[in-house]
Protein backbone atom coordinates (compact mmCIF):
# COMPACT_ATOMS: atom_id res chain seq x y z
CA UNK A 1 0.00 0.00 0.00
CA UNK A 2 1.24 3.17 -1.48
CA UNK A 3 1.15 6.13 1.86
CA UNK A 4 -0.78 8.44 -0.47
CA UNK A 5 -3.56 6.07 -1.16
CA UNK A 6 -4.02 5.93 2.51
CA UNK A 7 -4.00 9.54 3.13
CA UNK A 8 -6.62 9.82 -0.26
CA UNK A 9 -8.95 7.39 1.31
CA UNK A 10 -8.66 8.94 5.26
CA UNK A 11 -9.40 12.33 4.31
CA UNK A 12 -12.14 11.91 1.44
CA UNK A 13 -13.68 9.77 4.32
CA UNK A 14 -13.32 12.55 6.83
CA UNK A 15 -14.12 14.71 4.48
CA UNK A 16 -17.74 13.22 3.25
CA UNK A 17 -18.34 12.19 6.87
CA UNK A 18 -17.86 15.63 7.83
CA UNK A 19 -19.94 17.27 5.26
CA UNK A 20 -23.01 15.01 6.43
CA UNK A 21 -22.02 16.36 9.87
CA UNK A 22 -22.45 19.66 8.29
CA UNK A 23 -26.18 18.76 6.98
CA UNK A 24 -27.52 16.74 9.88
CA UNK A 25 -26.30 18.20 13.47
CA UNK A 26 -28.70 19.85 15.28
CA UNK A 27 -26.55 22.68 16.58
CA UNK A 28 -25.85 25.55 14.16
CA UNK A 29 -22.45 26.00 15.75
CA UNK A 30 -21.53 22.57 15.33
CA UNK A 31 -21.96 22.12 11.80
CA UNK A 32 -19.72 25.44 10.98
CA UNK A 33 -16.79 23.60 12.87
CA UNK A 34 -17.80 20.40 10.79
CA UNK A 35 -17.62 22.48 8.06
CA UNK A 36 -14.11 23.80 8.85
CA UNK A 37 -12.94 20.51 9.21
CA UNK A 38 -14.15 19.43 6.03
CA UNK A 39 -12.18 22.24 4.66
CA UNK A 40 -9.40 20.86 6.46
CA UNK A 41 -9.65 17.88 4.84
CA UNK A 42 -10.61 18.67 1.27
CA UNK A 43 -7.14 21.50 1.63
CA UNK A 44 -5.32 17.89 2.14
CA UNK A 45 -6.98 16.31 -0.56
CA UNK A 46 -5.83 19.53 -2.81
CA UNK A 47 -2.33 19.04 -1.84
CA UNK A 48 -2.75 15.55 -3.64
CA UNK A 49 -3.41 17.19 -7.00
CA UNK A 50 -0.37 19.36 -6.68
CA UNK A 51 -2.38 22.42 -5.74
CA UNK A 52 -0.37 23.93 -2.93
CA UNK A 53 -1.15 27.35 -3.28
CA UNK A 54 -4.97 27.22 -3.17
CA UNK A 55 -5.08 24.74 -0.46
CA UNK A 56 -2.97 26.93 1.94
CA UNK A 57 -5.08 29.52 0.58
CA UNK A 58 -8.73 27.72 1.69
CA UNK A 59 -7.28 27.38 4.94
CA UNK A 60 -5.92 30.96 5.12
CA UNK A 61 -9.13 32.53 3.32
CA UNK A 62 -12.11 29.95 4.61
CA UNK A 63 -11.11 28.25 7.59
CA UNK A 64 -9.09 31.95 8.77
CA UNK A 65 -11.70 34.13 7.59
CA UNK A 66 -15.29 33.36 6.04
CA UNK A 67 -15.68 30.32 8.53
CA UNK A 68 -14.99 32.78 11.51
CA UNK A 69 -17.50 35.21 10.01
CA UNK A 70 -20.23 32.33 9.98
CA UNK A 71 -19.48 31.53 13.83
CA UNK A 72 -19.76 35.04 14.54
CA UNK A 73 -23.01 35.39 13.07
CA UNK A 74 -24.34 31.88 14.30
CA UNK A 75 -23.36 32.68 17.87
CA UNK A 76 -24.39 36.71 17.75
CA UNK A 77 -28.38 35.34 16.34
CA UNK A 78 -30.45 33.95 18.82
CA UNK A 79 -31.38 30.82 16.42
CA UNK A 80 -34.36 28.51 17.79
CA UNK A 81 -32.75 25.18 16.95
CA UNK A 82 -36.41 22.83 17.59
CA UNK A 83 -37.98 25.53 15.22
CA UNK A 84 -35.06 25.70 13.16
CA UNK A 85 -35.35 21.55 12.51
CA UNK A 86 -38.62 21.54 11.92
CA UNK A 87 -39.04 20.18 8.53
CA UNK A 88 -36.23 17.79 8.99
CA UNK A 89 -38.08 14.91 9.12
CA UNK A 90 -40.66 15.62 7.04
CA UNK A 91 -38.17 16.77 4.04
CA UNK A 92 -35.64 13.81 5.07
CA UNK A 93 -36.87 11.39 1.81
CA UNK A 94 -36.92 13.81 -0.41
CA UNK A 95 -33.44 14.31 0.48
CA UNK A 96 -32.44 11.38 0.36
CA UNK A 97 -34.07 10.64 -2.55
CA UNK A 98 -31.95 13.69 -4.02
CA UNK A 99 -28.88 12.28 -2.80
CA UNK A 100 -29.03 8.79 -3.80
CA UNK A 101 -29.83 9.88 -7.53
CA UNK A 102 -27.69 12.82 -8.08
CA UNK A 103 -24.82 10.88 -6.51
CA UNK A 104 -25.65 7.75 -8.44
CA UNK A 105 -26.02 9.56 -11.78
CA UNK A 106 -22.75 11.26 -11.07
CA UNK A 107 -20.84 8.17 -9.88
CA UNK A 108 -21.56 5.95 -12.43
CA UNK A 109 -20.81 8.52 -15.11
CA UNK A 110 -17.56 9.06 -13.88
CA UNK A 111 -16.65 5.63 -13.26
CA UNK A 112 -17.35 4.54 -16.51
CA UNK A 113 -15.94 7.69 -18.26
CA UNK A 114 -12.62 7.71 -16.72
CA UNK A 115 -12.02 4.25 -14.91
CA UNK A 116 -10.53 2.49 -17.73
CA UNK A 117 -8.82 5.50 -19.16
CA UNK A 118 -5.50 4.39 -17.27
CA UNK A 119 -5.61 7.90 -16.35
CA UNK A 120 -4.18 8.65 -12.85
CA UNK A 121 -3.57 11.34 -11.10
CA UNK A 122 0.25 13.34 -10.94
CA UNK A 123 0.84 13.64 -7.69
CA UNK A 124 3.52 16.14 -6.04
CA UNK A 125 6.40 13.08 -6.07
CA UNK A 126 6.35 12.99 -10.43
CA UNK A 127 6.65 16.86 -10.30
CA UNK A 128 9.41 17.64 -7.80
CA UNK A 129 10.88 20.75 -9.42
CA UNK A 130 8.46 23.10 -10.66
CA UNK A 131 6.85 25.48 -8.36
CA UNK A 132 3.36 25.32 -8.25
CA UNK A 133 2.93 29.30 -6.33
CA UNK A 134 5.57 30.66 -9.35
CA UNK A 135 3.51 29.00 -12.06
CA UNK A 136 0.21 30.40 -10.75
CA UNK A 137 1.68 33.68 -9.74
CA UNK A 138 3.21 34.01 -13.52
CA UNK A 139 -0.28 33.52 -14.94
CA UNK A 140 -2.11 35.30 -12.61
CA UNK A 141 -0.09 38.52 -13.27
CA UNK A 142 0.37 37.99 -16.75
CA UNK A 143 -2.20 36.58 -19.08
CA UNK A 144 -5.08 36.60 -16.59
CA UNK A 145 -4.41 40.68 -14.87
CA UNK A 146 -7.52 42.10 -16.12
CA UNK A 147 -9.87 39.09 -14.19
CA UNK A 148 -7.44 39.55 -11.30
CA UNK A 149 -8.37 43.64 -11.10
CA UNK A 150 -11.92 42.29 -11.67
CA UNK A 151 -11.65 40.08 -8.67
CA UNK A 152 -10.29 43.03 -6.48
CA UNK A 153 -13.21 45.21 -7.21
CA UNK A 154 -15.39 42.62 -6.55
CA UNK A 155 -14.01 42.40 -2.98
CA UNK A 156 -14.70 46.26 -2.97
CA UNK A 157 -17.85 45.53 -3.24
CA UNK A 158 -18.76 43.42 -0.44
CA UNK A 159 -16.79 45.10 1.56
CA UNK A 160 -19.04 48.15 0.67
CA UNK A 161 -22.24 46.36 0.36
CA UNK A 162 -21.95 44.39 3.97
CA UNK A 163 -20.86 47.89 5.50
CA UNK A 164 -23.60 49.70 4.06
CA UNK A 165 -26.20 47.02 4.87
CA UNK A 166 -25.36 46.34 8.62
CA UNK A 167 -24.74 49.99 9.30
CA UNK A 168 -27.53 52.10 11.01
CA UNK A 169 -27.73 55.10 13.56
CA UNK A 170 -26.53 54.66 16.88
CA UNK A 171 -29.47 55.64 18.98
CA UNK A 172 -27.59 55.89 22.57
CA UNK A 173 -25.33 58.10 21.40
CA UNK A 174 -25.16 61.95 21.57
CA UNK A 175 -24.09 63.80 18.84
CA UNK A 176 -24.27 67.52 17.60
CA UNK A 177 -26.38 68.85 14.49
CA UNK A 178 -24.96 71.81 14.01
CA UNK A 179 -27.37 72.98 11.26
CA UNK A 180 -30.17 73.13 13.97
CA UNK A 181 -27.69 74.44 16.17
CA UNK A 182 -27.60 77.43 14.14
CA UNK A 183 -31.04 77.90 13.35
CA UNK A 184 -31.81 78.50 17.19
CA UNK A 185 -33.66 81.09 17.53
CA UNK A 186 -33.69 83.15 21.10
CA UNK A 187 -36.92 81.79 22.05
CA UNK A 188 -36.37 78.42 22.37
CA UNK A 189 -33.24 78.95 24.88
CA UNK A 190 -33.82 81.84 26.88
CA UNK A 191 -37.71 81.95 29.28
CA UNK A 192 -38.17 84.92 31.44
CA UNK A 193 -39.82 83.86 34.61
CA UNK A 194 -41.66 86.36 36.87
CA UNK A 195 -40.22 86.15 40.61
CA UNK A 196 -43.52 86.31 42.82
CA UNK A 197 -42.17 85.49 46.13
CA UNK A 198 -39.42 88.52 45.84
CA UNK A 199 -41.35 91.65 47.36
CA UNK A 200 -38.92 95.41 47.17
CA UNK B 1 -1.65 5.29 -7.73
CA UNK B 2 -5.07 6.94 -7.52
CA UNK B 3 -7.45 6.59 -10.18
CA UNK B 4 -9.14 9.61 -11.26
CA UNK B 5 -12.47 8.40 -11.23
CA UNK B 6 -11.77 8.34 -7.30
CA UNK B 7 -11.40 11.96 -6.93
CA UNK B 8 -14.25 12.65 -8.91
CA UNK B 9 -16.72 10.30 -7.53
CA UNK B 10 -15.62 12.21 -3.85
CA UNK B 11 -16.66 15.76 -5.08
CA UNK B 12 -19.58 14.43 -6.77
CA UNK B 13 -20.57 12.47 -3.65
CA UNK B 14 -19.81 15.55 -2.13
CA UNK B 15 -22.06 17.50 -4.72
CA UNK B 16 -24.98 15.57 -3.60
CA UNK B 17 -24.35 15.89 0.15
CA UNK B 18 -24.86 19.34 0.12
CA UNK B 19 -27.53 19.50 -2.36
CA UNK B 20 -29.41 16.92 -0.11
CA UNK B 21 -28.39 19.75 2.76
CA UNK B 22 -30.82 22.42 1.15
CA UNK B 23 -33.03 20.15 0.70
CA UNK B 24 -33.11 18.96 4.60
CA UNK B 25 -32.42 22.21 6.03
CA UNK B 26 -35.36 24.22 4.51
CA UNK B 27 -35.89 25.92 7.47
CA UNK B 28 -32.31 27.73 8.47
CA UNK B 29 -31.12 29.97 6.35
CA UNK B 30 -27.48 30.23 7.15
CA UNK B 31 -27.19 26.04 6.98
CA UNK B 32 -28.57 26.44 3.45
CA UNK B 33 -25.62 29.02 2.94
CA UNK B 34 -23.30 26.57 4.65
CA UNK B 35 -24.54 24.03 2.30
CA UNK B 36 -23.84 26.69 -0.61
CA UNK B 37 -20.19 26.68 0.39
CA UNK B 38 -19.97 22.65 0.38
CA UNK B 39 -21.32 23.18 -3.20
CA UNK B 40 -18.69 25.53 -4.23
CA UNK B 41 -16.23 23.33 -2.55
CA UNK B 42 -16.96 20.82 -4.37
CA UNK B 43 -17.10 22.60 -7.87
CA UNK B 44 -13.54 23.74 -6.93
CA UNK B 45 -12.44 20.15 -6.55
CA UNK B 46 -13.74 19.13 -9.99
CA UNK B 47 -11.73 21.98 -11.61
CA UNK B 48 -8.75 21.15 -9.82
CA UNK B 49 -8.89 17.92 -10.64
CA UNK B 50 -9.87 17.90 -14.53
CA UNK B 51 -6.63 20.58 -14.51
CA UNK B 52 -4.35 18.15 -13.26
CA UNK B 53 -5.82 15.46 -15.70
CA UNK B 54 -5.10 18.20 -18.58
CA UNK B 55 -1.55 19.34 -17.14
CA UNK B 56 -2.42 23.19 -17.41
CA UNK B 57 -3.20 25.99 -14.69
CA UNK B 58 -6.14 27.71 -16.05
CA UNK B 59 -8.21 25.21 -13.86
CA UNK B 60 -6.28 26.49 -10.68
CA UNK B 61 -6.36 30.00 -11.79
CA UNK B 62 -10.45 29.68 -12.22
CA UNK B 63 -10.97 27.92 -8.65
CA UNK B 64 -8.76 31.00 -7.62
CA UNK B 65 -11.26 33.27 -8.62
CA UNK B 66 -14.19 31.23 -7.59
CA UNK B 67 -13.33 31.67 -3.84
CA UNK B 68 -12.92 35.39 -4.33
CA UNK B 69 -16.44 35.36 -5.41
CA UNK B 70 -17.98 33.50 -2.88
CA UNK B 71 -15.71 35.39 -0.18
CA UNK B 72 -17.77 38.29 -1.18
CA UNK B 73 -20.78 36.60 -1.95
CA UNK B 74 -20.21 34.89 2.17
CA UNK B 75 -20.08 38.34 3.36
CA UNK B 76 -23.02 39.96 1.27
CA UNK B 77 -25.35 36.59 2.27
CA UNK B 78 -24.20 37.46 6.04
CA UNK B 79 -24.70 41.03 6.21
CA UNK B 80 -28.49 40.26 5.01
CA UNK B 81 -29.14 37.72 7.34
CA UNK B 82 -28.06 40.25 10.27
CA UNK B 83 -30.20 42.86 8.94
CA UNK B 84 -32.98 40.51 8.55
CA UNK B 85 -32.59 39.08 11.82
CA UNK B 86 -32.52 42.68 13.09
CA UNK B 87 -35.79 43.65 11.64
CA UNK B 88 -37.90 40.46 12.11
CA UNK B 89 -36.05 38.64 15.19
CA UNK B 90 -36.03 35.54 13.61
CA UNK B 91 -34.45 33.61 10.65
CA UNK B 92 -36.54 31.38 10.03
CA UNK B 93 -36.82 30.83 6.05
CA UNK B 94 -41.09 31.12 6.16
CA UNK B 95 -41.23 34.08 8.93
CA UNK B 96 -38.84 36.27 5.91
CA UNK B 97 -41.03 35.46 2.99
CA UNK B 98 -42.35 38.81 2.56
CA UNK B 99 -41.01 39.66 -0.93
CA UNK B 100 -44.44 38.24 -2.42
CA UNK B 101 -44.29 38.99 -6.68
Amino acid sequence: MNVEIIIFYIFSLLLLSSSIAVVTVNNPVKSAISLVFSFFSSAILWLLLNAEFLSIILILVYVGAVMVLFLFVVMMLDINISQAKEGFVKYFSIGIFVFATIAGLLSYFFYNQFENSGKNIITSIDLIGTDNTKNLGYLLYTEYLLAFEIAAIILLLGIISSITLTLRKSTTNKYQNPAHQVNVSKSERLRIIKDEDRKT
Amino acid sequence: MIPMSHYLIVSSILFSISLAGIFLNRKNIIIMLMSLELMFLSINFNFIIFGNYLNDLTGQIFVFFILTVVAAESAIGLAIIVVLYRNKHSINVQDIARLKG
